[in-house]
């Protein structure tokens, strides 16, 4: 059957190989260049920030164009009435076609994350530089990106058994997975562990600070309370949720940075954050999940095509 | 032992449905025609018996006792669909060499002999081969995988007529060889009625006609006589259908045999199955059915005036 698998989906493998083989050699390339003019500390640089946009594309296609026509073109084009009436059966077919299907895109994303790290590790992590758990890269290295590689695929099949078309199965999947990376950077990533709080104010940018606020004798301030102090000072406050704070020229503080001048008046600022040494734990947390997400779609989908009636 | 016994069978989709109490005994050993019009559910029949699609009601068995759909089912039946579907950008000999590895069974040899006789080189992509090609194709591969039980759901309908004679004759062939049986489908009568030996005849969802062809010719004769005469004879007489003209009548009726005596001033024919097709066909109340009868709106063998 592995004959059979590799001879029917060729044709997307070949376009797979080309787009990541493309995006290897970039990553190469500029690995090479940055290493050799030294890492200086370029924080989050324009070049990763749009590459790394570029690459976030790469797992939905992969589950749009490889996944969702494995099962939808055999039912939009009726060779199913051929294929499941072999003496094969039919849900034997589709674990003998997902599987090294399933294989092979893990195993290549996997590649490819182990590459982008590779090339852009360096400058995520460094004193100054990118926190690894930023949204921006986290899912583009280590195991989450064969992860959520995988669960595309998965997302694909489900959707090709369900729409039984090809191309409203890529949208659907295009727009299932988007909605689930979203989900997960937004508001389930945070919740991997719980986040540490701490009262020190001068975090290295490589932990991920969730929030921050401010405190006094144990009890939350308003940030109106805290406008009302420093604007006596003669400081404008300005920003909201990381209260960034500018102090106008000629007020009352002297050398002292308005945080400094609460802390010394009996506030205290608190952070919840996640510190950049939990990336791998995170890693792990995050491609587990994924993997067990994808598993049991993709025997979803065995089962949807065991029971459906066409 | 028979190939497809259904009892009671009916699938629905949705609201409509496309087979409705359908009780079948199909003997092996035959070439059946399954005939009907279209939307009468013939696809819909030979779905379930290979097991792409799963009964609302009722129950069918195949080969036997076998459930459609089960490994020995798959194993003892070759299915070739409707528009003989195949995977256009594979070549030929791609696609023998996907039926071998889905099949536990499969006659390399036989297949490449035949592809050869028929001029089908191997190199070229299904996709690129006249609809006639790929009708044999299918069946090559169909046969290949020596079935017990060849099932094939209208393969002629977009076959010319000299594709149509020699896809019929490959069929009769492998029949001769092999003994295997065949349920053909078709709406076109004509060119089932020399090969078939029994002949199912489904309308609306329900099967009318079922029977050993010899049997069903045998006991119906057309009866043809004075139109004013028409109404008075068919009291007597079990009338499937009458086709009135001007001066004649014609009654296409049901015997016990020879032995009813034609009544005076009448003549009969034998009847053909494309007679008794059309007859049944403008009747629906009408069935001729072996065996126990299901009665449906009338009593059966009788016609509904």
């Amino acid at each position: 059957m592995g004959w059979v698998t590799w001879r029917q989906h060729r044709l997307t493998l070949a376009g797979v190989a080309a787009v990541l083989g493309a995006a290897s050699v970039y990553l190469y390339f500029t690995g090479e260049h940055l290493r050799n003019q030294g890492f200086v500390s370029y924080g989050a640089g324009p070049g990763l920030t749009l590459t790394a946009a570029l690459f976030q594309v790469i797992p939905p296609l992969i589950g749009a164009f490889v996944g969702a026509p494995v099962l939808a073109r055999e039912l939009e084009a009726g060779t199913f009435r051929f294929t499941w009436t072999q003496g094969f059966g039919r849900a034997r077919w589709t674990i003998a076609t997902l599987a090294p299907l399933a294989l092979a895109v893990t195993v290549v994303a996997g590649a490819f994350g182990f590459l982008f790290s590779w090339c852009y590790g360096p400058q995520i992590g460094v004193k100054y530089g990118l926190s690894p758990l930023a949204a921006t890269t986290f899912d583009l290295r280590g195991v989450a990106f064969a992860g959520w590689t995988l669960v595309a695929f998965a997302i694909g099949v489900v959707a090709g058994i369900l729409i039984r078309r090809v191309v409203p199965a890529m949208f659907a999947t295009l727009v299932a997975w988007s909605g689930l990376a979203v989900v997960t950077g937004l508001f389930l990533r945070r919740h991997y562990e719980a986040p540490l709080v701490t009262s020190r104010t001068n975090l290295p940018s490589t932990d991920w600070v969730m929030s921050e606020w401010w405190t006094r004798g144990g009890q939350p301030v308003s940030s109106s309370t805290i406008d009302q102090v420093l604007q006596k000072v003669g400081v404008s406050v300005s920003g909201n949720g990381q209260q960034i704070l500018r102090a106008s020229q000629g007020s009352g503080l002297g050398n002292m940075s308005p945080t400094q001048y609460l802390i010394h008046h009996g506030f205290t600022q608190l952070s919840s954050y996640q510190p950049a040494s939990r990336f791998w734990p995170f890693q792990w947390i995050e491609g587990g999940w994924l993997l067990a997400l994808s598993l049991l779609l993709m025997i979803a989908a065995v089962w949807l095509v065991h029971r459906r009636a066409t | 032992m028979n190939v497809i016994e259904a009892n009671g069978l009916g699938k629905r989709y949705g609201s409509t449905w496309a087979l409705r109490d359908c009780t079948l005994a199909i003997p092996d050993g035959h070439v059946v025609a399954l005939v009907g019009p279209n939307g009468a559910g013939k696809t819909t029949l030979l779905n379930l018996a290979v097991g792409l699609t799963a009964p609302s009601t009722g129950t069918v068995t195949v080969l036997g006792d076998t459930r459609p759909g089960s490994r020995t089912a798959l194993d003892g039946i070759a299915f070739v669909a409707q528009d003989t579907p195949l995977y256009k950008n594979l070549s030929i000999a791609d696609m023998l060499h996907l039926t071998r590895n889905l099949n536990r069974y499969f006659d390399q040899g036989y297949a490449e002999a035949r592809l050869g006789e028929l001029g089908i080189p191997s190199t070229r992509k299904a996709g690129k081969l006249s609809g006639g090609q790929q009708a044999q194709l299918a069946l090559t591969l169909a046969l290949a995988r020596r079935p017990r039980l060849l099932v094939l759901d209208e393969p002629m309908s977009s076959l010319d007529p000299l594709a149509r004679h020699d896809f019929m004759a490959t069929v009769m062939t492998a029949i001769a060889d092999d003994g295997v049986s065949v349920v053909l489908s078709s709406h076109v009568l004509a060119e089932l009625e020399r090969v078939a030996d029994y002949f199912v005849l489904l309308s609306s969802g329900s099967v009318q006609v079922a029977g050993e062809v010899d049997d069903l010719l045998a006991c119906h004769r057309v009866l043809t006589g004075p139109a004013s005469e028409a109404d008075r004879c068919a009291d007597r007489l079990r009338v499937v259908h009458t086709r009135r003209g001007e001066a004649q009548a014609h009654l296409l009726i049901r015997t016990n045999g020879s032995a009813d005596p034609v009544p005076q001033g009448w003549e009969a024919h034998p009847v053909t199955l494309e007679e008794l097709t059309l007859a049944y066909l403008r009747e629906p109340g009408a069935s001729s059915l072996p065996g126990p009868v299901r009665a449906r709106h009338t009593e059966p063998m009788d016609v509904a005036k």
